[in-house]
């Protein structure tokens, strides 16, 4: 242990921990701005230099280590001199046009002005030497170089945590900026829409594109029938905008508050994470029969899955060879759209093209997914508009709603019912323990064999998890699986795809079937959801699905009353020729720039 | 402060038979040799002046076995142009400094980082280095050099930018600690030093270290390659003893009309004509990495700066917040004070931005902004604004 002292109080940290976690245990705030603590070390705003006793220059206490009898001062004029300077300096080349931000009142670097920087400044206003256009070229969020502090988050995220490096740092000096590879706008780059980035910027710089005036015109349009959906991860972080601590479920108010908002159906995206697992788990059971029992050649193992539209679109860049691999099926987001506007359309008798389907998402490459040309398979557009969990609470604001006191309620019947299978789609391991829940039975007639249906070990927050389930006593129709091991792995964030990814490529997976999920801890960590994030955050909202899940009735998706419906009046059988017409897709090879 | 007066000196170009000072190197152990190199004082010769002893002892510490010897030669501070002139000339004294700094700290690798601009002498460098492998193949001693071009950013010269940019990165400097010594090139442990320090180290064995000694004053030992231009009949790279006053050097180098030196180049300091005398080029004056500007009355001082602040405007790397806008605040604040669009006095604005970045700056190039800035503006004030 070494022993220091920060502001005359002394502690005892391990060796190797920075100056601002042992500044952290004594309760004492450094401010930060670049700093993440999902990212590596970046040491580059300086806003957190502090005073070490016996050296010329401040220390950055994000990046400097503690050494044995130190002596920090995180609050003397020379510091906070220099930390006003700085926060002033930020402010010269950012556009400050707060009120008017998207961010507003929520920026971090607001926040700091406020502290170090109000009244004038000595500096001059940089922002016009430097010509800036905004980026809307992407379908899920805009890029605003004018805003930008050059904090570098969104870089060390897009290489960090998504292996993807859509954004970069170009050039140096005055004209350093964060761009893509030649300047490229974003939709014309490798960018997965994932919008980590989004999550982890301080300013204004990258926002979703928000959707939220145009659904508002919609539910105003008295000729309009207003769908909407609610995905999974939604629930159980909506709350942290709206003042509840990180974890806290709120399903049924929120029902309530978008009855309130005025749409006219309010359903649960739920209903087709079941009906994902039973056209993804016939797909993957008929994939194995093929290869099996008929020897087919030109049929692909391992499956993966496909919910997640920003790993779709990392494998359509990064491992275009592999897309036979990919699951057929739409997520269920696009599934629900596309029986939005056909199976409920009929069973409400609607006029599909009066109806406006809305979906609540955790993410932004949802709205990406929405605007796919594929996405139209009810001869409409099947998702008109995607919003964040973000989008959602600011429009819950925007109407007035004390969220608070709100009655909870249910969702609409036909397609509102729900499994806990469904649920945990929302967190990483989820589709895995779904599928499998719901295949073992198809296979054995038996339930998985694991306590209370709770599959452990695909759970929990691990960037990488494999797991084999042994298939004993099957039934008839699927005798040569008898005494298989059906070998399954999981990852969460596209780094920890890639490794997986890597070792299809090199022929060393064993697996038959991998979930892939693009963000940090699967739709809990989503690029919609709400900011801050951190590995104790998306812990919370992971433990409030699994609770969830542990609430229902019902937990196997093949059990959905609704689903059952929908298969006997509607679809015929998993896989039908009207399932693939509305319920799976196919996928495009892209650019690797 | 002693003045030792301006004396030429002839070691760092001096023919040597580089066989028999690496025999005479490789006779000694590894604490032998950085002993002799503590002893003879010797600083870096690239302007920051750490011990080159200390940092080898560092080093040998380590106990990786996978070590480093860089030699930097990316020689971007405006107004050098001595290391071109030794790898051109002597350059065989440069891979020997390194192979005996390789026995010294335990590394089998050198790097050479040449400055993009010296492409054109790179095919002889080679050649001179496949001569310099045999020898040591005779000698029967395994250390192997390799040379990696920069492309032209001024940042490289940092050191851990520098180790960065050799393995293939954004030029971007490092957060230290960990320094070099521990984490550096591959963070491996590593010593960097500059072309001039190495091939001193050289001339340090070849002497001893009692000899080397003799030279320079108590904190600036031995002598110095001076690259000198600007307002000079002469200009050129010259060979000086350490000690001198800036009005010596300005009385060998000075066109009888020199109104002020920049020593150290664009992050070094300007010494005005009124503390010529008092000023002595070393650590304990003016330290320098051996640039030297001489400026004449028919010079505005305003250019100089607005030269020098245009520059680092342009080769911050941009990576952090004092460096990167604190530049372009200096640089458009001078202007402005310039074209009267802003009061005088805005001036001691800048000079508290400055103090601000030398102290908050992630590296040193935005902590040297301010020498120049601050000499500049307090030395030629009335230049700057009117």
């Amino acid at each position: 242990m070494i022993n220091l002292t920060i502001n005359d109080q002394s502690v005892s940290v391990p060796a190797g921990t920075t100056i601002l976690a042992a500044a952290q245990k004594l309760n004492i705030k450094i401010p930060t701005l670049c700093n993440h603590p999902d990212l590596c070390v970046a040491g580059n705003c300086r806003v957190c230099v502090v005073e070490q006793k016996g050296a010329k220059a401040l220390v950055a206490a994000c990046a400097a280590p503690v050494s044995e009898g130190m002596v920090i001062n995180t609050n003397t004029l020379k510091v906070r001199n220099a930390r006003k300077h700085i926060v002033e300096l930020l402010l010269s080349e950012h556009r400050s046009d707060c009120t008017k931000c998207y961010k507003n009142t929520k920026c971090e670097l607001q926040a700091l002005a406020n502290e170090y920087a109000f009244g004038d400044t000595v500096f001059l206003d940089l922002v016009e030497d430097h010509p800036y256009a905004i980026d809307r070229s992407s379908p899920s969020f805009m890029k605003d170089d004018s805003k930008c502090i050059r904090c570098q988050r969104c870089v060390r995220t897009c290489s960090e945590l998504q292996y993807v490096s859509a954004i970069t740092v170009a050039n140096k000096g005055a004209h350093q900026k964060i761009s893509s590879f030649h300047d490229r706008p974003m939709s014309q780059v490798v960018c997965t829409a994932c919008g980590q980035c989004v999550n982890r910027c301080p300013t204004g710089a990258l926002t979703e594109k928000t959707a939220i005036d145009f659904v508002w015109d919609a539910i105003y349009n008295p000729d309009k029938h207003v769908v909407v959906q609610t995905a999974p991860a939604v629930r159980v972080a909506l709350g942290e905008e709206l003042g509840y601590d990180p974890g806290e479920r709120v399903t049924g108010k929120m029902v309530t508050a978008l009855r309130q908002l005025g749409f006219n159906s309010v359903l649960d995206t739920d209903f087709t994470p079941d009906l994902t697992i039973m056209e993804e788990g016939t797909e993957l059971l008929t994939r194995l029969k093929k290869i099996l029992v008929d020897g087919d050649k030109n049929t692909k193992i391992p499956m993966f899955t496909s919910c997640s539209p920003g790993w779709i679109k990392f494998i359509e860049h990064k491992y275009p060879e592999f897309l036979p691999n990919l699951s057929t099926c739409k997520s269920p987001q696009q599934m629900f759209g596309a029986l939005a506007k056909t199976y409920y359309a009929k069973k409400r008798q609607l006029d599909p093209s009066k109806m406006v389907s809305v979906s609540i998402m955790p993410c932004t490459a949802k709205k990406f997914e929405a605007d796919r040309p594929e996405m139209r398979s009810s001869g409409f557009k099947d998702v008109d508009y995607v919003l964040t969990t973000r989008e959602l609470a600011i429009m819950i604001k925007q109407a007035g709603i004390d969220f608070r006191l709100l009655e909870p309620s249910s969702y609409d019947s036909i397609m509102g019912d729900s499994t806990g299978a469904a649920v945990i789609f929302g967190a990483t391991g989820g589709v895995m323990e779904a599928a499998l829940r719901t295949a073992y039975e198809i296979v054995t007639g038996r339930d998985v064999p694991f306590n209370n249906l709770n599959i452990t070990p695909v759970r929990g927050l691990e960037g990488v998890k494999e797991a084999t389930v042994k298939i004993e006593g099957c039934t008839d129709d699927w005798k040569f699986l008898e005494g298989a091991e059906l070998k399954v792995a999981i990852a969460n964030g596209l780094t920890n795809a890639n490794k997986i990814m890597k070792l299809v490529r090199q022929g060393k997976a064993p697996y038959h079937f991998i979930e892939i999920m693009a963000c940090p801890g699967g739709c809990i960590g989503g690029g919609g959801q709400p900011i801050p994030t951190s590995t104790d955050i998306r812990k919370n909202r992971s433990n409030a699905i699994y609770a969830e899940d542990e609430h229902m009735k019902l937990r196997k998706s093949h059990e959905n009353p609704d689903v059952i419906t929908i298969y006997k009046d509607f679809l015929g059988e998993p896989n039908s020729h009207k399932a693939h017409e509305l319920l799976h897709t196919h996928y495009t090879e892209r650019e690797h720039y | 402060m002693k003045n030792k007066g301006l004396n030429k000196v002839d070691l760092i170009f001096e023919k040597v038979d580089p066989k028999e000072v690496l025999l005479k190197a490789f006779s000694m152990s590894p604490e032998e040799i950085i002993q002799e190199v503590l002893e003879s004082g010797l600083k870096g010769r690239g302007g920051a002046g750490f011990p080159t002893g200390l940092k080898w002892k560092f080093t040998a510490a380590e106990k990786d076995p996978d070590k480093y010897v860089v030699c930097n030669a990316d020689e971007g501070e405006p107004g050098t142009f001595k290391d071109r002139e030794i790898l051109d000339r002597v350059s065989y004294k440069v891979y020997g400094g390194m192979a005996i700094a390789g026995r010294a700290i335990g590394a089998k690798k050198g790097i050479i980082y040449l400055r993009g601009e010296y492409l054109f002498i790179l095919p002889q460098l080679q050649k001179e280095l496949d001569e310099f492998h045999k020898i040591l193949n005779e000698i029967g001693y395994d250390f192997q050099i390799s040379y990696c071009m920069g492309s032209g950013a001024y940042i490289c010269g940092e050191e851990s930018a520098l180790f960065e940019s050799i393995q293939g990165y954004r030029g971007e400097p490092r957060n230290k600690p960990p320094y070099p010594t521990t984490s550096g090139v591959f963070y491996k442990p590593t010593s960097i030093n500059n072309v001039e320090t190495i091939v001193t180290v050289m001339m340090i064995i070849k002497h001893g270290a009692e000899a080397y000694t003799q030279l320079g004053t108590k904190d600036s030992r031995g002598s110095k390659v001076f690259s000198v231009s600007g307002d000079t009949p002469t200009p050129g790279i010259f060979e000086l003893e350490l000690g001198m006053t800036v009005q010596e050097f300005v009385n060998e180098f000075g066109d009888g009309d020199t109104k002020a030196v920049q020593v150290g180049g664009a992050s070094g300091f300007c010494v005005p004509r009124k503390k010529f005398n008092d000023t002595i080029i070393g650590f304990e004056g003016v330290p320098t990495g051996g640039s030297m500007k001489l400026f004449n009355s028919s010079r505005s001082m305003y250019n100089v700066l607005h030269n020098y602040l245009d520059f680092f405007a342009e080769e911050s790397c941009g990576q952090c917040t004092p460096c990167r806008v604190g530049c372009q605040q200096l640089l458009k604040g001078v202007e402005k004070v310039k074209k009267g669009e802003v009061k005088s006095n805005y001036l001691n604005e800048l000079i508290k931005l400055a103090d601000t970045m030398k102290i908050a700056s992630k590296c040193g190039l935005g902590q040297s902004v301010g020498n120049a800035f601050r000499t500049i503006v307090e030395n030629f004030r009335e230049e700057i604004i009117y």
